[in-house]
């Protein structure tokens, strides 16, 4: 079983981009094509997409030939945390201030790290938050409530 | 004298309080974010970036200018004394660097990259002012052909020349052209991959794409590891180099900075290649080669003075043709973009306090580091300390306010998020982001200068071929994806 496509490190990035590739060709189709000499917005997009499937499928054919692995193991978790914590960032900051949003931040990122220590994160949370306030609210004068509920 | 004037002007713009202040400011937060380790230049422009929106474009980019090289310094303080590189730049430095901080010779290591640093510094500078307005005038000459043909070779000579694969370069070019293009149509007033999200009219904004790709997904693979780094921090006694020190680095020095000025032009080189360039140069020309990797006071001082020469003359052509050489530059490019500007050779000469006043304060600010980081070693010391667990969030937090900050739209912060999970899994599949993002800078200029030369020569492809200029960039072009290619076919026809 020399082929396992899911930790097959060439494999994966020509699907990536393959993908992207069909993707841009796809809805490219909407826009109007025009031809040289006088472009549509369609054309552009619709050639790039083109050599980005092509590239794709060389690298995933290239991929399934050597077989190479992906290095190391995917750090799912950090990854679903540290997007996770940007998200709640920009979902809250509208909604309830900057206050609860940067605390989000600082609770949910830390989750990421190999060791999780509340009361350092609170400390964290309370000494950069003030920074951040001090400098974008009173400083820089973003127009942000601090709360905002 | 014109050379001269155009100096004392600069020096005039720069000497203004205003703008020394945010050097100076800039220097120090480069320098504070590059000495944290696994974060380099990179990191550090597209983090502070939104921190000089609300300035006028002059104090902007020269506060930006500032981060970029004092990152570039704080990156060396990271290798000598921790053996973990900030950025690829200064990985050379780590050999000897390292190696002379654990035999207690720290301080003289530090002294001799800022030194060398600091002369490098000061000829790239002067070789922008002399070679800046020269290229600008020929780049005059530039029609829409030849920008086409030169973004061409600049995107293929990223892909090729940066480390990793060729061919996932090229991939990556592609697709971030393809991210560059999304927003509304200029010609057409069209949206293109919008989605309906009004956001989106616009583009994908420059810090997202920053941001995501390189603070973001660099975070995750930094988390990825299970250790820490181990620090040296043995105590630093004596900076001062010795005469020998001195007389063993100064010729090392000067050839670092000139192949580090010519690398540093180069479309895709830039300041790593040219730092392990000038590694094995020295080796090859050392009486007693076996010393390199020992703590040989020439491995640091001609990398240091090589990467941050070519810092200094990757400004080039960023600055007189608008076309980046590194992914650095790009973001150089995209801030000015933000601040209206249209890069090009008519920035000299539209905006003349721009160009020669961010000349004179890269000189101002390369002094200030000289100045500021041998005395503040202790401090930065201390700072390397810090457990990345405490950094890691606050870098998280400056991300997510700098990306709120730009339209005050959360949507940005989504498609933040969005891109870092994009640049995590193309990190760990090997495929290189600073392409990508070369090819999201320029992908709505290259369109739209493909369009202009297309319908000039009425859909005749053969303009690029015809117009001489832009025929010497296609064959560069070519000529460059022969030598990529070469070692692929030679493996093919010797396993036949």
């Amino acid at each position: 079983m020399k082929f396992d496509l899911r930790h097959n490190r060439d494999g994966l990035a020509g699907l990536l981009f393959l993908l992207f590739g069909v993707f841009a060709v796809v809805f490219a189709g909407d826009y109007p094509m025009g031809a040289a000499a006088r472009m549509g917005p369609g054309y552009f997009p619709t050639v790039l997409g083109g050599i980005l499937c092509l590239f794709g499928v060389y690298i995933l054919v290239r991929g399934m030939r050597s077989g190479e692995r992906v290095k190391g193991h995917w750090a799912w978790k950090p990854l679903a945390l540290i997007a996770l914590s940007i998200l709640l960032f920009g979902f809250l900051l509208d909604r309830f201030g900057m206050v609860p949003a940067l605390a989000a931040v600082f609770f949910v990122s830390a989750l990421a790290g190999h060791e999780f220590r509340f009361k350092e994160t609170l400390l964290l949370t309370v000494l950069m938050g003030a920074f951040a306030v001090g400098v974008f609210f009173y400083g820089l004068k973003l127009p942000y409530p601090l709360f905002g509920w | 004298m014109d050379l001269l004037d155009n100096l004392i002007f600069g020096f005039a713009v720069a000497f203004s309080l205003q703008n020394l202040a945010y050097c100076f400011v800039g220097v120090l937060l480069g320098t504070l974010v590059g000495v944290l380790p696994g974060i380099g230049p990179l990191v550090a422009i597209a983090m502070l970036f939104p921190l000089t929106f609300s300035l006028p474009a002059v104090p902007a980019l020269i506060m930006l200018a500032g981060i970029y090289y004092g990152a570039q310094y704080g990156g060396s303080t990271t290798s000598i004394l921790v053996n973990l590189p900030g950025e690829t730049a200064s990985a050379v430095t780590c050999l000897d660097g390292y190696q002379m901080a654990r035999q207690g010779r720290a301080g003289p290591a530090l002294a001799i990259a800022a030194i060398a640093s600091f002369f490098a510094g000061c000829v790239g500078t002067l070789l922008i002012a002399l070679a800046g307005p020269a290229l600008g005038e020929w780049a005059l000459l530039f029609g829409a052909a030849e920008y086409t043909s030169l973004m061409l070779m600049a995107l293929v000579a990223s892909a090729v020349m940066s480390q990793g694969d060729a061919v996932k370069g090229l991939a990556a070019v592609a697709l971030g052209l393809l991210i560059g293009i999304v927003g509304m149509d200029v010609n057409s007033g069209m949206g293109r991959y919008t989605f309906g999200v009004p956001a989106l009219g616009d583009g994908l904004g420059f810090t997202v794409m920053a941001v995501g790709l390189f603070a973001v997904a660099e975070i995750v693979v930094n988390l990825e590891r299970r250790e820490s780094p181990e620090v040296h921090t043995g105590r630093i006694t004596g900076l001062m180099p010795t005469a020998k020190d001195l007389k063993d680095s100064s010729w090392p020095t000067v050839r670092g900075t000139a192949l580090g000025a010519v690398f540093g032009v180069l479309p895709g080189t830039g300041p790593a290649l040219s730092s392990f360039a000038t590694y094995m140069l020295e080796k090859k020309l050392a009486r007693d080669p076996s010393r390199f990797g020992k703590g040989a006071i020439e491995g640091v001082a001609a990398p240091e003075a090589a990467n941050n020469a070519a810092a200094q003359t990757a400004f080039i052509p960023m600055l007189t043709l608008g076309i980046p050489a590194t992914a650095t530059m790009a973001l150089m490019l995209g801030a000015m973009t933000m601040q209206g500007i249209e890069p090009g050779p008519h920035v000299m000469i539209a905006k003349p306090e721009l160009f020669w006043g961010i000349i004179a304060s890269m000189w101002l600010g390369n002094l200030m580091l000289v100045i500021l980081n041998l005395p503040l070693v202790g401090l930065w010391v201390r700072l390397l300390k810090v457990p990345y667990r405490w950094l890691f969030p606050s870098i998280i937090m400056f991300c997510c306010i700098g990306n709120y900050s730009i339209n005050n739209n959360e949507i940005d912060v989504y498609l933040c998020a969005l891109v870092g999970v994009l640049g995590y899994v193309l990190l760990k599949l090997e495929c290189e982001p600073a392409p990508l993002i070369l090819g999201y800078v320029l992908g709505p200029l290259l369109e739209e200068y493909l369009r202009r030369a297309l319908l000039l020569s009425r859909g005749d492809p053969a303009v690029f071929f015809t117009r001489p200029i832009s025929l010497s960039f296609m064959i560069a072009t070519v000529l460059i994806l022969v030598v990529m290619l070469a070692p692929a076919l030679r493996k093919k026809t010797d396993r036949a």
